[in-house]
């Protein structure tokens, strides 16, 4: 039954997106409803993401400069692993898990209460493919913005670690700086944009999905938006293992 | 002219349409009514294309809705439009930029072209000068003509309206029938109306379409509904004993002009 359950969604989800992925009627409209996507989704998460991520730098910086303490491990090595586990896993990670909260349940809601008022039957009785139209500029914004998003947030992350560690004393501003310019990867930046990308593909398009088939009154709306942070929360951490496994 | 052959629906063991064979008409406003779950609503949705049919036909003049494919479908939407119960009009739009959304959508009229149409639309609603408000702005009754003027806007052949007068008061209902009616005598629209209100039947009702547990169960217009022996249209018209009454006045008040 459960395997059952989850096919049906599946097969529904891709029969979605294959509609979504079609001509534009306009492409003026798209572009324009794309870029208020943009701002909706990246302006509007630049806090969030901000505030997030100077404290995820803060708490590993302090963290790792505790447990090196009494080792024989150089103290730089807090600026290289701050660093590194900031690009690798929390900035892509935690970012999209935020955004997945704020984003997904959002987009979910907005799709969900347009089907419940009827706006998306009275966009099929004008001829407009509802699919195209209200998903795809989503998902194109959400790959566009949220990867700048992640940048931000590794960039702020790295920040933090250094208000953390440097300001109080714990290790000196060359030391810091010294262990973020060393044993640099340049393939785990690439890393860290695919997951961004990855992830944004996958909240979006699962939200809209829980959003677009939406049937009943405000208890349904209230169930597809936890059930498209759920599940978007849960389909990001399966394929950020999976994206650890295919490029590590 | 819109025609349905055999057209039945089913939802699961739930059958909803029974097979309905009939015919809506150009320049007259056809009305469907019918009890609750008579079948009314899903009627509409098929004959929008919104639902699809287990069985039987739609035809748009010679046209047959279901056997076009997605883009031949998109081409006959474009030639309907839709006023629904709640109105749908968009909360994040203006009223204008709601009238205007199917003419960004779908040509490439120039914004001044454009804007001089929603000024047409409105004023053929009455409802000049409220371009810029948004429809929480605005009354139920407007906001229903904003719909209709929404419809209207690319000059459609099919005009679907579903239970217009919900949450109306009775002289606002039958300004929006008259309006409705206008529309349809003028432009020569086949519309297609899903009502309760007796007062629209009565008022407007060229071609009344009675639906009884998913079949049709009498079809003819408002001058038929008095003479008519049909059982079932007499208890769905005239429920109360107040209009039972009023029926009986009225036919006497014929006959005895026919006598002179």
């Amino acid at each position: 039954m459960v395997v059952t359950n989850m096919l049906y969604h599946l097969g529904r989800y891709v029969s979605l997106l294959r509609d979504a992925v079609s001509r534009p009627e306009k492409f003026s409209m798209y572009y324009k409803e794309t870029m208020r996507q943009m701002d909706a989704i990246g302006v509007g998460s630049v806090f969030i993401v901000l505030l997030i991520s100077v404290f995820i730098g803060m708490v590993t910086a302090v963290q790792f400069a505790d447990q090196l303490g009494d080792s024989f491990v150089p103290s730089y090595y807090i600026g290289y692993i701050v660093r590194d586990i900031t690009i690798i896993e929390m900035a892509p990670t935690i970012t999209c898990l935020v955004l997945a909260g704020k984003v997904g349940s959002n987009l979910a809601a907005e799709i969900g209460g347009m089907r419940q008022k009827e706006h998306i039957d009275a966009m099929e009785i004008m001829g407009v493919n509802t699919a195209a139209y209200l998903i795809m500029p989503k998902i194109i914004a959400a790959v566009v913005v949220i990867p700048m998003l992640v940048a931000i947030s590794a960039f702020v992350s790295i920040i933090g670690g250094y208000l953390s560690t440097v300001v109080p004393g714990t290790i000196s501003h060359t030391e810091y700086v010294l262990g973020l310019r060393s044993f640099f990867v340049p393939r785990y930046v690439f890393m860290m944009f695919v997951k961004a990308a990855v992830f944004a593909f996958l909240l979006t398009s699962v939200s809209c999905y829980m959003g677009y088939y939406v049937k009943g009154g405000s208890i349904e709306l209230g169930e597809a938006s936890t059930s498209a942070v759920v599940v978007s929360d849960v389909l990001i951490l399966v394929f950020d293992f999976l994206i650890a496994l295919l490029l590590t | 002219m819109i025609r349905t052959e055999e057209l039945k629906k089913s939802f699961g063991e739930n059958d909803v349409l029974k097979g309905v064979t009939t015919e809506f008409y150009a320049g007259k406003p056809n009305l469907i009514i019918g009890s609750s779950g008579a079948g009314k609503t899903v009627l509409l949705k098929l004959l929008i294309g919104l639902f699809e049919p287990s069985e039987g036909k739609v035809y748009y003049d010679d046209t047959d809705l279901f056997s076009q494919d997605d883009d031949a479908l998109r081409q006959i939407r474009m030639k309907v439009g839709m006023l629904f119960q709640g109105n749908a009009l968009f909360d994040s739009m203006t009223v204008g930029e709601n009238i205007r959304f199917p003419m960004d959508m779908f040509t490439d009229m120039s914004l001044k072209e454009k804007e001089r149409r929603v000024n047409e639309c409105l004023e053929m609603v009455n409802m000049e000068g409220i371009n810029d408000r948004f429809p929480s702005e605005v009354s139920g009754g407007m906001q229903k003509r904003v719909g209709i003027a929404r419809a209207m806007v690319l000059e459609p052949k099919y005009l679907f309206c579903d239970e217009p007068n919900s949450g109306l008061d009775p002289k606002t209902s039958i300004l929006i029938d008259e309006l409705i009616c206008d529309l349809t005598h003028t432009n020569n629209i086949t519309t297609v109306i899903n009502t309760h209100d007796m007062n629209s039947v009565m008022g407007i009702g060229d071609n009344i379409v009675l639906l009884k547990d998913g079949k049709l169960a009498w079809q003819g217009d408002k001058s038929q509904v008095l003479e008519s022996d049909n059982q079932m249209l007499q208890q769905f018209i005239f429920a109360s004993p107040f209009l039972q009454r009023l029926r009986e006045d009225a036919l006497k008040t014929r006959h005895a002009a026919e006598g002179e």
